[in-house]
């Protein structure tokens, strides 16, 4: 035992593996089952091992895949920036215009409050309100706005985007919240010092300092975005597709290999991007 | 002697609330000289500086700047620039773009502010790290950079606020004379705040002492030392005994104390602690009405003749060295 404890390597790799262990065993190995599984083969009723690139093939020869990606992407884009805006704006307005930190931790606990429900009860509740007889257009109607109720409201690209920001707009702003805490307020009176207007503050010093809250929050965003098949099937009502989607389809029809695939690919876009945004800033200094 | 240029504080005051920070403060800052606001911790003295900068609003009271009431005017607009405590460089931001950072906010191409800022470097001795981020620079480096960077404004005015703190003790000792040095080749006023009397002491031209948001007393340097007009500023200003004799109270210098035999001075005591100093030796005394008095003698006019702690001796002054004290 004494000598034992005396060899430091073997402490070392006794104290790493609780957490390796788990990492290997719900991380590691659920995602190299999925890539062997994309190499199987498939029948209309059955699977069967093997190691061949019919999935694949088939996946990049079909004008499909590259649609529903590009659909993805879009989703993407679209509430990246928008959740980019509010999230900022909310994150700024609770940094720098809340002055005690009683009421900045009340409003933020606030901004929180919508997480205590589900994800999906959060969206289904816009369905009555979006509807063609819903409140949103009714109210529009008895206003006189509109004369017939709007139809894209509803089941279309917009209802999508809408509970995309609503769903993950926290995410931006508690990154962002965070730096913008850090950023050491006598430099925003170095700048007003030194003549800067609220404006220009804001674009040299403020943003800049933020990035590494941006970024972060840039790939929470995207990354559940482009995961996400839930909200593009409750929200368009099922007239739009995601590679999410795309993926659940082929399990609803027991195509496994072929979701497999998808999901490699998907899982590769997605590390890409990643890689691309992580190009810009230096997160690790946030970490 | 009044100039144009002088800064004039009149009847300034700030208020939090129910709580006075200045109250009601006048002085006139002349043109060029350098000036430390001195006092402890909560006396208004960094209140006094940010209203002077306009990051804080004026309660009451104006300021003036070159025959204008500045008090309500930005802080770029003022014709004065602050040195932060902690020096507020721009994280991101190389040395030569913080220095060149107001020039860009005024929108002067990047080519004349690069040029201007690299003066502004080389006026500081730092022309060799323009490229360097503040992290990577030592506290004086960041320091002198902040210097630069307030002084490309071309203020009339420089407003230091603890500009020494955040320093180890050598390095405080140089940048001393590194301000001092500034403060001589470019002409404009300066006023300092610290809570260190060996600063302002080697610095100032003028001592502001505040205490309790008023000033206590205002004068030169040799001045405020050596007649301390209130009991709070011989205290403060440290060296200082203050005695009470029947007719009022006293402030002496602890040097200007000299140790007799018993009944042959002013007063009697009783040593109750002996301190060497290197070129002085300092002792405690316990003095009638059990007053402390601090007697500092020469180290050669101690070790003549030393004195044991629990002996009786005298102690006597010559009286031109006392200073009646109004509170």
């Amino acid at each position: 035992m004494a000598t034992l404890r005396k060899n430091r390597h073997l402490t070392g790799w006794l104290l790493a593996s609780p957490l390796a262990l788990v990492l290997g065993l719900f991380l590691v190995l659920p995602i190299a089952m999925i890539v062997i599984v994309s190499f199987w083969g498939a029948t209309e009723f059955s699977i069967y091992p093997a190691f061949q690139f019919d999935n694949y093939e088939f996946l990049f020869g079909s004008p499909v895949t590259y649609s529903v990606f590009l659909n993805t992407f879009k989703y993407a884009a679209i509430t990246w920036a928008f959740t980019l805006v509010i999230g900022f704006t909310v994150a700024y307005f609770l940094a720098f215009h809340v002055r005690s930190l009683t009421w900045q931790i009340a409003l933020f606990l606030l901004c929180t409050i919508p997480f205590w429900t589900s994800n999906i009860i959060r969206m289904i509740s816009w369905i009555p309100f979006l509807g063609r007889n819903g409140i949103a257009n009714s109210t529009l109607i008895s206003w006189g706005v509109i004369d017939e109720p709007l139809d894209w409201l509803l089941f279309s690209d917009f209802s999508v985007i809408l509970a995309f920001v609503h769903l993950y707009t926290l995410f931006m702003v508690v990154p962002i919240f965070n730096t913008m805490m850090r950023i050491d307020r006598s430099l925003i009176e170095a700048a007003y010092d030194a003549g800067a207007t609220g404006f220009q503050t804001l674009t040299n010093v403020i943003i800049p300092l933020c990035k590494p809250g941006i970024m972060i929050g840039s790939i929470f965003v995207v990354t559940l975005v482009m995961g996400d098949f839930i909200t593009v099937r409750f929200m368009s009502g099922s007239q739009s597709a995601n590679v999410g989607r795309l993926i659940s389809n082929d399990i609803g029809l027991l195509q496994y290999p072929s979701a497999a695939a998808t999901a490699v690919v998907l899982l590769v876009t997605v590390l890409i991007v990643i890689a691309i945004l992580l190009r810009f800033v230096d997160i690790r200094k946030e970490l | 002697m009044r100039t144009d240029l002088d800064l004039e504080l009149v009847a300034l005051t700030k208020r939090y609330g129910q709580t006075v920070a200045v109250d009601s403060i006048h002085h006139l800052f002349h043109a060029g000289s350098y000036t430390c606001l001195l006092g402890p911790s909560g006396c208004g003295k960094s209140s006094t500086l940010r209203m002077i900068a306009g990051h804080e609003e004026v309660s009451d009271g104006a300021i003036v700047l070159a025959g204008h009431d500045i008090s309500q005017l930005p802080p770029a607009r003022r014709g004065t620039a602050m040195m932060f405590q902690n020096y507020a460089l721009f994280p991101h931001l190389s040395v030569i773009d913080n220095v060149a950072f107001s020039l860009k906010m005024k929108g002067v191409d990047r080519d004349t502010r690069r040029r201007k800022a690299g003066e502004m470097l080389d006026l500081v001795h730092m022309t060799e790290f323009a490229g360097r981020l503040p992290a990577q620079l030592s506290g004086g480096q960041q320091q002198r950079v902040a210097l630069a960077r307030a002084l490309i404004t071309d203020p009339q005015v420089l407003l230091l606020d603890e500009p020494l703190s955040a320093l180890d003790p050598f390095l405080r000792i140089r940048m001393r004379g590194e301000l001092k040095r500034l403060q001589r080749e470019l002409g404009i006023t300066f006023v300092h705040v610290t809570h260190g009397q060996d600063e302002a002491l080697a610095l100032a031209d003028e001592i502001v002492v505040m205490n309790k948001a008023r000033i206590e007393q205002a004068g030169p340097a040799r001045e405020v030392f050596n007649a301390p007009r209130t009991e709070f500023v011989a205290r403060f200003m440290g060296g200082h005994n203050v005695i009470a004799l029947p007719r009022g109270h006293f402030a002496i210098r602890s040097d200007q104390v000299t140790v007799t035999a018993p009944q042959a001075g002013q007063i009697d005591g009783r040593v109750t602690g002996i301190e060497y100093q290197g070129a002085s030796v300092a002792l405690t005394l316990l003095c009638a009405g059990d007053q402390e008095i601090t007697a500092v003698l020469p180290e050669d006019r101690y070790f003549a003749k030393p004195i044991q702690p629990g002996d009786g001796v005298g102690l006597s002054w010559d009286e031109q060295n006392l200073h009646a004290l109004s509170a």
